[in-house]
């Protein structure tokens, strides 16, 4: 297990390595640069910028110089923000993130698995159109139309949370962004965790098990959870990495200092070292919660070995 | 042999099967019903704008804000304020005014004598239409004079800059719904040509480009979006085109997909023994066949074209100003929720309401071309 964990970190290193690569030519393509917006820069303080952070120099040349410091680590000024290293922005910006997202993706895997439960056990029956109704809603609305609907509803008109803001990380500023982002991943698991459930029920070790006379409880909790689950498992690693990264939508509209933003705004201001950041932080996320779930996959189907 | 191939029952499968699905799916009520509301709204906004007296571009000053009504703006309190705005211009002072049938009677007097020529301001205003002067002191010094008061509708209210929302959210309309097919289309058909091709080559020429799939469908697609942005400018027919271009990658999977399997099927290998080529396998079989799933990951394709239009518009990437879209009212309305909340809910209800009604078809279609599937 632990030889398959340490193989798989290392094919990681070329993954990351090709990604790296395309990322940094594809944006180095664009046309435009990070000194190009700001307006009644001279030509002279403009070429002593490029030259300050070594724009200046063969693109191949900037290319060995940007993996050798990423290589130790240091991710590089950003251009558009002078007076932070992109490690800094991502040491303030992504605790946040993650917190926001952990706490979403949570919320979204205990109350889709319970949704999707009582939709498997009631199947056509009026809880489960309810779930099936709410999980539709939940996956076709928006999060930029439910996250200011929310605004309005318990913010505004209720008063029940604050508009926007962090407020150092205050409960309440939480609750309106972990809900808006945790919806459509709940309307996911409901809907996964419903079909592999009746599954999962229909399958004969249940009908052994009802047949010895095991108490409801114990034949979903114990029996037929533990082989609906896997669908789930394997949503959770994608959807990990991509909530705990950060949402431009609801970071922008609730106002919060996290990572989310810096992808888009970076890549307009070509802001190249921190497009660069963005691009790695969601690459080894992706990596790292990929194998998380290779792993869980092994401890929840004793079927599956790595040797 | 070939008096066998000619009379395939093809034609006959082939109607049953369009006849079928289509009185499966007019059993479906959800279906139906939500493909008359996407027919309705289709019309609506294609016809809508020409039938609103509001262009959505023009600018009513005195109506910044305002929010919806069914009764005609101005109101009795609004009027006061128009006429307070456009005497301040005239730089003269109100004695008094009143209010007779339609047309306001004001009295007005200013230190130097009146220049007739001023009513124009009047005139200017979008409140007041019409402005005669009624009398006129001798020294010119006090003038009355009577405008018409313009009655004016806003069924939607009117956005921060007073435009009328409801020839907006028609125009958006029209915009959204004809990037959400535009790029449907384009993402359809680089879909099935490239799928089909994989699909029906096989071999090595197959594995080379799925492989090529892949490699795009590992990059973070949001990533691919924002560099298009970046090459493409704001040139938002371009970069729907674009967009299209990006959403094959589903299409392209389900269709090699299913002509493999069509391919493996055993009626295709009857024709092929019966010495019918490879086109006529491809009209009679293949197509035929594909055309279900198409035309299922078609509708579903739709809305979210429409989702990503109104997400790059959110973020001011998408369609800029004056030209509009559901998104960029929604962004609007998402940054005056305090003071206008009509700014959101009309066109995130039109937006919301229109990717149910297209989730329902979709899944009405699939209901109906697949009942393996059910």
């Amino acid at each position: 297990m632990l030889l398959y964990v340490f193989r798989r970190l290392l094919t990681a290193i070329p993954t990351l390595f090709v990604i790296v690569t395309l990322a940094f030519f594809l944006i180095r393509v664009a046309p435009g640069g990070p000194f190009n917006q700001e307006r009644g820069l001279s030509p002279e303080i403009k070429a002593n910028l490029e030259a300050q952070f070594g724009l200046n120099d063969p693109l191949w040349v900037q290319y060995l110089h940007y993996l050798k410091n990423l290589a130790h680590g240091d991710f590089g000024p950003s251009y558009n923000l002078p007076d932070f290293t992109v490690g800094e922005l991502f040491a303030k910006g992504l605790p946040i993130s993650i917190q926001l997202g952990a706490s979403a993706l949570v919320l979204a895997l205990l109350l889709g698995s319970l949704l999707g439960t009582v939709a498997a056990l009631n199947q056509n029956k009026a809880g489960d159109y309810s779930v099936i109704a709410l999980a539709t809603a939940g996956s076709t609305i928006p999060t930029f139309v439910i996250a200011p609907i929310i605004q309005l509803v318990f913010g505004l008109t209720w008063k029940m949370l604050p508009i926007g803001g962090w407020g150092d990380g205050a409960f309440v500023n939480k609750i309106g962004p972990v809900i808006t982002l945790a919806l459509p991943q709940i309307a996911i698991v409901a809907r996964l965790m419903r079909g592999s459930m009746i599954e999962s029920l229909h399958s004969h070790h249940i009908r052994t098990a009802r047949a010895l006379g095991l108490s409801d409880w114990s034949v979903v909790v114990k029996h037929a959870l533990r082989g609906a689950v896997l669908p789930i498992v394997s949503f959770t690693g994608p959807a990990a990495a991509a909530l705990l990264t950060g949402s431009i939508i609801v970071e922008t509209i609730f106002a919060i200092p996290g990572v989310g933003r810096y992808f888009v705004d970076a890549a307009l201001n070509r802001d190249y070292t921190l497009v660069m950041g963005t691009v790695v932080v969601i690459a080894i996320f992706t990596i790292v919660f990929n194998l998380i779930v290779d792993i869980m996959y092994a401890v929840v189907d004793p079927r599956v070995r790595y040797d | 042999m070939t008096e066998v191939a000619a009379a395939a029952p093809a034609a006959i499968v082939g109607r049953s099967l369009w006849g079928d699905a289509w009185a499966r799916l007019k059993a479906n009520r959800a279906a139906m019903v939500s493909l008359c509301y996407l027919i309705l709204m289709a019309i609506v906004c294609i016809a809508g704008p020409w039938f609103v007296p509001h262009n959505y571009t023009t600018i009513y000053s005195d109506y910044v804000r305002t929010p919806p009504s069914f009764s005609a703006y101005p109101k009795a309190e609004m009027v006061q304020g128009a006429l307070d705005d456009v005497l301040k211009r005239m730089r003269v002072d109100l004695k008094d005014w009143k209010l007779e049938d339609s047309r306001a009677l004001v009295t007005v007097t200013a230190t130097r004598p009146i220049d007739e020529r001023y009513l124009r301001y009047i005139d200017r205003s979008d409140t007041f239409d019409d402005a005669k002067v009624e009398a006129k002191s001798a020294d010119g010094l006090e003038m009355t004079f009577s405008a018409a008061v313009r009655q004016q509708y806003f069924f939607f209210g009117t956005d921060n800059v007073g435009r009328d929302l409801l020839s907006r959210t028609l125009m958006a309309g029209r915009i959204s719904l004809s990037i959400g097919l535009l790029a449907g289309v384009v993402a359809v058909v680089i879909g099935v040509l490239y799928g089909s091709t994989a699909g029906f080559l096989g071999g090595k020429v197959d594995e080379v480009m799925m492989r090529v799939v892949d490699v795009l469908y590992s990059l973070p697609f949001i990533f691919f979006v924002i560099m298009l942005v970046v090459f493409f400018g704001r040139n938002f027919v371009l970069m729907f085109l674009a967009v299209g271009a990006v959403l094959w990658l589903d299409m392209a999977r389900i269709v090699r997909g299913q002509a493999l399997s069509i391919r493996r099927q055993e009626y295709v290998q009857a024709a092929e023994a019966l010495g019918i080529g490879a086109r006529g396998i491809l009209s009679r079989h293949v197509i035929p066949n594909l055309l279900g799933p198409v035309v299922i990951y078609m509708t579903l394709l739709v809305p979210q074209v429409i989702i990503l239009e109104s997400f790059l518009s959110f973020l001011g990437l998408g369609v800029q100003e004056p030209m509009t879209s559901w998104g960029v009212l929604i962004s609007t309305g998402a940054k005056n929720i305090g003071t206008a909340n009509w700014l959101l809910l009309f066109p995130a209800f039109f937006l919301v309401s229109t990717l149910f009604a297209l989730n329902f078809v979709g899944d009405g279609l699939r209901d109906a071309l697949d009942p393996k599937d059910r």
